[in-house]
């Protein structure tokens, strides 16, 4: 079978991406923030999975408001990294991992998540920052294949934050019922708290934030009962879409151990969040 | 047609990009997607009203593209995320979105986001 052995949520701001591929990371303005990451960068480093799976969201890049899936799997081999208007981000294609990702279709789909799939797809930051807050210096290719999970987060409805958590659940199952050998990191990405648009634009929430990063760890299942204003309410209209760190942590074990994280205002007009979960150190003993 | 989209929830400052504006903007969205290419924005620039009508945007939506109005853009079907192709061909970044948004002005809203941001109330 396969093992989820590690969660990641963190911010996928596309900013993050650019102060690394212009080295700004040492810029008074961000320096705090890498610093930040920095021991989880550590321990990922010395546990590389097999594959990653990466919840994000796609922002006008990959896909157009023709189509709007609510949820979507990558079966691909390869994941082209998008040009999103001002040159593609210096860093690697993306390889996927085809053989688990028809397993996790066809397994989800039986449980009745219906997913749209995709053969071909550009990633955007989205999908890239979070794998450049995971590996900043991945030479010329990413530590591992990666399988691209998408979840509609910019037009609404988005998907409930329940049905998220039920998803990462269902796609924990699937992970665990594959028949070969994989050792497998999923990461959740997105938030925190942020707004775009709007009178509002560049609302920060901290205590919200700090009531999220607490209960993704150790009540996942009350974050999961907010409602969709509520969400828009207490974190923005953007910062709805945490909901996506449900789906990971959904496929993690009740007892994970957390290994690290932090909290940095702003990235861009957006709270950034990181959070690292060991899903093998709450089993021993 | 309406002008602008309901708030939702009635929260305050807070546009909603639901199915009904997704809708009305899809044509200007498509648009603002379509300048991730050099290609496509040197014909933008080129004849900025005749791109517009190439892709069918509504007078209103069209004059806002024009005059980057960019509350109004939002206004009229926008999705910022699509919006903001169009403010990065122009070297805008989100901050001065942002100060457009709130009327602060960029300076101003970048010194609140680097203050922690700014709150309700």
């Amino acid at each position: 079978m396969a093992e989820v052995i590690w969660g990641l949520a963190t911010s996928h701001v596309p900013s993050i991406g650019a102060a690394m591929d212009r080295g700004k990371t040492e810029d008074p303005n961000w320096k705090a923030l890498f610093d930040g990451y920095a021991p989880a960068r550590a321990w990922l480093a010395e546990h590389r999975p097999d594959v990653a799976i990466v919840v994000y969201n796609d922002h006008a890049n990959g896909i157009d408001l023709d189509f709007v899936p609510t949820f979507g799997l990558g079966t691909a081999e390869q994941y082209e990294v998008a040009d999103e208007g001002f040159g593609r981000r210096p860093v690697p294609d993306v390889i996927g991992h085809p053989e688990l990702a028809l397993h996790l279709v066809e397994s989800l789909v039986d449980e009745e998540f219906d997913l749209t799939v995709f053969q071909e797809l550009h990633v955007d930051h989205g999908f890239t920052v979070p794998l450049s807050v995971w590996t900043p210096d991945p030479g010329d290719a990413w530590p591992c294949p990666v399988i691209p999970l998408l979840v509609n987060v910019i037009q609404y409805p988005q998907p409930t934050a329940a049905r998220c958590y039920a998803l990462g659940q269902a796609l924990g199952r699937a992970i665990r019922s594959f028949p070969g050998d994989l050792t497998v990191g999923v990461l959740g990405t997105g938030g925190m708290s942020h707004q775009l648009a709007g009178a509002r634009a560049g609302f920060i929430n901290p205590e919200f934030d700090a009531r999220w990063m607490s209960a993704i760890e150790t009540d996942p299942a009350s974050l999961a009962a907010l409602s969709r204003e509520e969400l828009i309410r207490q974190a923005g209209a953007e910062g709805i879409e945490l909901i996506m760190w449900l789906v990971m942590r959904g496929a993690l074990d009740d007892e994970i151990v957390k290994v690290h994280s932090d909290y940095f205002v702003p990235a861009s007009n957006t709270a950034a969040g990181i959070a690292l979960f060991d899903n093998r150190a709450g089993r021993s003993g | 047609m309406s002008e602008t989209a309901p708030d939702r929830f009635g929260l305050p400052g807070t546009p909603i990009f639901d199915g009904e504006t997704s809708r009305r903007g899809l044509r200007m969205n498509k648009l603002f997607m379509s300048l991730r290419t050099a290609e496509n924005r040197e014909r933008f620039l080129a004849d900025e009203a005749a791109y517009c009508q190439g892709f069918r945007l509504t007078p209103e939506q069209q004059q806002a593209v024009l005059d980057r109005d960019w509350q109004a853009m939002i206004d009229l079907g926008g999705s910022i995320f699509y919006v903001y192709k169009l403010a990065m061909m122009d070297g805008r970044s989100m901050q001065y979105l942002g100060g457009v948004f709130t009327g602060m002005g960029e300076e101003d809203f970048l010194a609140a986001m680097r203050a922690g941001g700014r709150r309700d109330g």
